[in-house]
């Protein structure tokens, strides 16, 4: 909490008049703002709890109405079909729980791969010297400027033609060697490590590799985490690209999943509570994420796009 | 001395190696080979067929497709200098009152959420039938509104839905740059006898430039492509509403199968986002800052 304190007291002396009426009024709109955050928040909770056949009774309830676990049992693949319907479902089964665990497979992997390789192109453009070095990591920082929509047809072409369509390996090849972002945000801050230990290493005989293993792994913690949560959220919200290689159910991911079922609705009118215990299942990292490790979520975040 | 150089520069290429690998096939093989489809007809089925610039020909023919470009360009005006203001608006005051973990970590919420389920979540608040929004205008005696019903208000809508997923997270890049900006500065500004408006024109804003020349650099990019949210509620309509870019892309490419069509907007669209970011770097004046 220090830091906190910090950053408040760099104003406290500034004005002296603390509790002005233009305090109270920057209050209320910071209160206005937080409540519009949180409020579809809970709008997605409330009907994700609610019975499907009552929620016409009171749209405007603010809290669920006729409160049940059914949605979720429903979307989790824990009930039968026919009992699915009767209690508001679509009639698609739905397998929300494969999604989920396939959402898990493909961010960890990605997370994993990308980590691992772009720290070890990160130390070698950082710490080894090599003909070409400046021009290599030149060309790879200029991949930051290409965006997504170019490289879209060609690597749905290339991944069609590996027969790689529906299946993990495609969900996950092109971000799983490197981005260039993940490198260039290494090499900036392996920059700045000191060369004692490493030195201490190479007089000891280590290999290269091992000083990367046991010395540079260790010192690059915290931008492995960071560049680790920023990786997280976007593959986990990642849409585009699962939505065209992984529409089949044994590899589709949450995203894909969620917007496959709202065009799916056999039964005529839209799954709403259904739809959205999916959507809250979906929630569940970033809101762990935020109650557990917030500060450094926010603080990550912050320094991604300062770099 | 000089075989251990070249060691070095051999491990240093095995250690290169997977990430060159990834960077060649994803990103530098696929931006040259998208312009080289664009030169073809081809459903993927049978043979790419060379056409020339055919492409480019029938795109400048195309009315849906410039229809597209200026919804985008629309859309990009909707949704950036309001999301722009307000992001600096939390930023500040977060910065003078109230910059606590928990605030920034609320605001940052629903950055975090897939866009997908941001699109989701607002398709049903803003239900005609079933919908609060419109529960709550009624409630306040303001008329129901169609929002994304309706062909005027369905990309303003889109538009609204990305400024609140945006928002806390452009305040909170801010929210940074401004904790870079000495006290100091704000002190004398006092002595002097400034306001509060006046030291924010004269001290925050110019030496904020840098940050915000990247901010809005980086939104401004992520604006021209959206889809996701438009993939999940309005999926280019109605009419053609918010067939945005992107999404156009999305189905010459990946439902009509004319990926040779779908390459050649692409490519029409890297060039524009090219131009649009250097005429940005130009207007920002980015590379120098006032604080250095």
């Amino acid at each position: 909490m220090a830091e906190t304190i910090d950053i408040e007291s760099r104003y406290a002396e500034r004005s002296p008049r603390s509790i002005s009426a233009g305090r109270v009024i920057v209050w209320i709109i910071l209160l206005f703002v937080i409540v519009l955050t949180l409020f579809p928040v809970w709008w997605v909770i409330r009907t994700a709890l609610s019975s499907s056949n009552l929620l016409f009774n009171d749209p405007k309830s603010l809290l669920p109405i006729g409160p049940t676990m059914q949605n979720f049992a429903r979307v989790l693949g824990l009930m039968s079909v026919n009992q699915a319907i009767a209690a508001g479902g679509s009639g698609t089964t739905f397998n929300f729980l494969v999604a989920l665990r396939n959402s898990f497979i493909v961010t960890g992997c990605i997370l994993v791969g990308q980590l691992f390789f772009s720290a070890l192109a990160a130390y070698a453009f950082a710490r080894l010297r090599f003909r070409g070095r400046e021009t290599v990591f030149f060309i790879f920082v200029t991949g930051l400027m290409v965006p997504g929509v170019v490289t879209l047809i060609p690597n749905f072409v290339l991944i069609h033609g590996l027969g790689w369509l529906n299946t993990f390996p495609g969900l996950i090849a092109p971000y799983f060697l490197m981005t260039p972002f993940a490198v260039f945000f290494l090499r900036q801050f392996m920059l700045g490590l000191p060369f004692e230990l490493e030195e201490a290493a190479i007089l000891d005989g280590a290999s290269r590799f091992a000083i990367f293993i046991k010395v540079i792994i260790p010192l690059s913690q915290t931008a492995l985490l960071t560049l680790a949560i920023v990786t997280f959220f976007q593959s986990w919200n990642n849409f585009l690209w699962p939505f065209l290689i992984g529409r089949s159910e044994s590899v589709r991911v949450l995203t894909a999943a969620l917007a496959i079922f709202q065009t799916q609705t056999p039964q005529g009118a839209p799954d709403w509570t259904g739809l959205m215990a999916g959507t809250a299942l979906s929630m569940v990292p970033s809101i762990l994420f935020l109650v557990f490790a917030g500060r450094r979520v926010v603080e990550s975040l912050q320094f991604s796009g300062l770099k | 001395m000089r075989v251990r150089g070249r060691a070095e520069a051999l491990t240093a290429w095995v250690f290169i190696s997977a990430s060159l690998l990834g960077f060649a096939v994803f990103y530098a093989i696929p931006a040259i080979r998208n312009i080289a489809i664009s030169f073809t007809q081809w459903n993927m089925l049978s043979p790419a067929k060379p056409v020339g610039l055919k492409n480019y020909a029938l795109l400048l023919g195309d009315g849906v497709f410039w229809h597209a470009f200026k919804i985008t360009f629309f859309y990009v005006l909707y949704n950036i200098p309001l999301q722009t203001v307000v992001a600096l608006f939390l930023a500040v005051m977060m910065d003078r009152f109230a910059g606590s973990i928990v605030i920034r970590g609320v605001l940052i919420l629903p950055y975090l959420l897939p866009p997908v389920v941001v699109g989701l979540i607002w398709l049903w608040m803003l239900n005609p039938i079933l919908g609060i929004v419109d529960a709550f205008l009624k409630a306040v005696g303001l008329p129901a509104q169609p929002f994304l019903g309706s062909t005027a208000q369905a990309l303003p809508t889109i538009a609204g839905m990305n400024i609140w997923e945006y928002m806390g997270f452009t305040g909170i890049l801010f929210y940074a740059g401004l904790q870079t900006i000495p006290t100091s500065l704000y002190e004398a500004a006092q002595l002097d006898g400034a306001g509060e408006w006046k030291m924010f024109w004269r001290v925050t804003l110019p030496l904020l430039r840098p940050v915000t020349a990247f901010v809005v650099i980086t939104s401004v990019i992520g604006s021209f492509q959206v889809f996701d949210t438009i993939a999940v509620t309005t999926t280019g309509g109605p009419v053609n509403s918010t067939r945005v870019l992107v999404w156009y892309i999305y189905e010459q490419a990946f439902q009509q199968f004319k990926m040779g069509y779908g390459a050649a907007m692409a490519t029409f669209l890297f060039v524009l986002l090219g131009i649009v970011a250097l005429v940005q770097f130009r207007l920002f004046r980015t590379g120098s800052s006032e604080l250095a």
